[in-house]
């Protein structure tokens, strides 16, 4: 088999034992980036001197004799969220095209310890807003199962170099549904922690209360050996968990004989695809063959989750963003002189980019600051800042972000009663297979509508993972959603890897990638 | 719910973003059917819910007030659009009149 197509457990194995180098597993895996990234477009950038040199570093101490980390020689990409100090982190947004992090993001420097090699950054939606990745200012990611098809976003990149065997791991995080529903549209498997249970330092802020950095690989168990680096308290993230991180690789081969899986009867209202209500049924049948037990909860609010969410996670964006300011990073304005000479003004005429009559602005700083936002952030981007400004502001605070904020607690309420009589949520990730390319782009409110079955998730701070549980006529991988209560990656993890053990569908991979061809619009 | 364009003017104005006049037109359609669409949340009583702006019970996390290394000047400054090498440099703060 060649290493492009291990797992990252046998990866790690194969290294360890000597069977393999990690110089060899991490050139394969650059001679497929190589290959398929033009047609894909998941990495932003790939640092293959930095990946070699640290292989290298890798085989020598194993050479010597020395002791290696747990994931040695593990080929990883990252999503472009988050910072790395030796390579750009630019979120797939022109304002941070050209930012050098000063800092590793924890993750990152957990991986980098346990002698993962991170071969790149993953491109996504800007600043992580998006459910397909053609909000990236980069140029969208492809689905390799289908190239005039969405892989699902914002962690798109991230779910697509998977898909395409361009890493076997990749970090992604999930605001919304971030991670689950491009693992679920690239047939891969995606988990989005509990709240807290990875540190979120170094990921840049989307909404700090619903962020989540999560694994993305092609198995539970893989995610399982992930997360046993990634996840555990950071005195840097004030937010971060302080209980210690299980063993989840030792955890997975217990069988599901009494384990409680709910289904909730909405999810299969109009709107779901009949292939994928269909393929999700197929995986309840599959849980209850591994001795699982399947019943019928309400999640009364469920139908106000995206609402919610789409108050509360611009409010929190609005505010987040208000740091670009032009002046300690990212891109700055550049058409009116520093010194606000009159004179300047007269190169701006005909760009039309401002409305304002000379004088609008309050100072010349303050029309920096609005003419650098103006350029450096895309339209979904701004839009989410005006919306979430809007809901902050004097008159309508209470009528909106307060509200959002008691739905929200309606909403976790609902998950703390459904979890008093079960032990895990099922259901689909999403409503459709992957999309076309350009099919929602015009109506802000159908994209938003991708995030049904994911967001109520991040409003209660609870985990979920998703998986491919078959596959369209079409040959486009279907995904399941399973969620657990508060620190339940034990059993999310258990539960899926003893479905990839009565199931093949994880296994399966895009059959032609296109190995050249245009990128991007 | 409809939003006039001069809410989103101003809103834009209170976000810091020069929105141009076709920003404007398109802004003001889009948010006026996303707070329309938002406003589904109107139909739930919550007036006995207390809000909830964060999923977990931990609050105030303290630690001992060590001091710890942070950035040097020269890695706080290593992305600045501009920089004097000790400052990073803005246009004027105060406009032509003098005043804020």
């Amino acid at each position: 088999m060649q290493p492009a197509e291990l797992t990252a457990i046998d990866i790690v194995t194969a290294v360890r034992q000597g069977d393999l180098t990690a110089v060899q597993c991490t050139l394969a895996f650059l001679q497929r980036i190589e290959a398929h990234n033009g047609s894909i477009n998941a990495f932003l950038h790939v640092d293959a001197a930095g990946a070699l040199a640290t292989a290298e570093r890798i085989d020598k101490r194993r050479s010597q004799g020395l002791p290696i980390g747990p994931l040695a020689g593990l080929p990883v990409a990252v999503k472009d969220a988050i910072c790395t100090a030796d390579q750009p982190t630019t979120c797939a947004s022109k304002m941070l095209a050209h930012f050098r992090p000063p800092y590793d993001a924890e993750v990152v420097a957990r991986l980098r310890a346990a002698d993962a090699v991170i071969v790149g950054k993953t491109n996504m939606d800007e600043f992580a807003m998006g459910g397909s990745n053609e909000n990236s200012a980069f140029g969208p990611v492809r689905n390799p199962w289908d190239v005039t098809r969405a892989p699902g976003g914002s962690s798109g990149g991230s779910a697509a170099c998977v898909a395409a065997d361009m890493a076997p791991v990749a970090i992604g995080s999930d605001t919304g549904g971030s991670i689950r529903q491009p693992a679920g549209l690239c047939g891969i498997t995606g988990l989005k922690p509990t709240y807290g249970r990875v540190s979120r330092r170094g990921l840049v802020a989307f909404a700090s209360s619903l962020d989540q950095i999560g694994p993305m690989a092609r198995s539970a168990a893989d995610c399982a050996l992930i997360m046993e680096t990634i996840a555990g308290h950071d005195p840097g993230d004030a937010t971060s968990l302080t209980g210690g991180v299980p063993r989840y690789s030792t955890q997975l081969d217990q069988p599901l004989a009494g384990v409680r899986i709910g289904r909730v009867p909405e999810h299969f209202a109009a709107g779901l695809d009949p292939e994928v209500a269909r393929g999700v049924e197929e995986a309840f049948a599959v849980f209850k063959a591994a001795g699982a037990t399947v019943h019928d909860i309400q999640l009364p609010h469920a139908k106000y989750g995206v609402p919610t969410y789409y108050l509360i996670a611009p409010c929190e964006a609005s505010s987040n963003l208000a740091r670009y300011d032009g002046a300690h990073y990212g891109h700055r304005a550049t058409r009116r002189d520093e010194e606000g000479h009159r004179a300047t003004r007269r190169d701006e005429e005909g760009h039309g980019t401002a409305p304002h009559t000379p004088g609008a602005f309050e100072s010349p700083l303050v029309e920096m600051y609005c003419r650098s936002r103006a350029e450096g952030f895309g339209p979904e981007v701004k839009r989410r800042i005006m919306l979430g400004t809007y809901a902050l502001s004097a008159g309508y605070y209470d009528a909106y972000y307060a509200k959002a904020l008691r739905v929200r607690r309606l909403i976790r309420q609902d998950y703390l009663n459904a979890f008093e009589q079960v032990d895990l949520i099922g259901g689909p990730v999403s409503a459709t297979a992957a999309f076309k390319l350009g099919e929602k782009t015009n109506d802000p409110l159908a994209m938003y509508l991708v995030d049904l079955y994911t967001v109520t998730a991040n409003l209660a701070g609870v985990g979920g993972i998703s998986f491919p549980c078959g596959f369209t006529k079409s040959g486009l991988p279907i995904g399941f959603q399973l969620q657990a209560p508060a620190l339940g990656e034990g059993l999310l993890l258990r539960a899926t890897d003893r479905f990839q053990h009565l199931t093949a569908w994880h296994q399966r991979r895009p059959k032609s990638i296109p190995s050249a061809g245009p990128a991007g619009r | 719910m409809t939003i006039s364009r001069q809410d989103v003017a101003k809103v834009g104005l209170l976000a810091r973003l020069a929105l141009s006049e076709a920003e404007l037109d398109t802004m003001t359609t889009e948010l006026s059917n996303i707070v329309g669409f938002v406003s589904l949340l109107a139909e739930l009583d919550t007036s006995h819910v207390e809000p909830l702006a964060h999923p977990l019970d931990t609050h105030n996390v303290f630690r001992d007030d060590i001091p710890l290394p942070s950035l040097t000047t020269a890695e706080a400054l290593q992305s600045a659009p501009r920089h004097d090498g000790e400052c990073f440099l803005v246009p004027a703060v105060l406009n032509e009149s003098g005043a804020a």
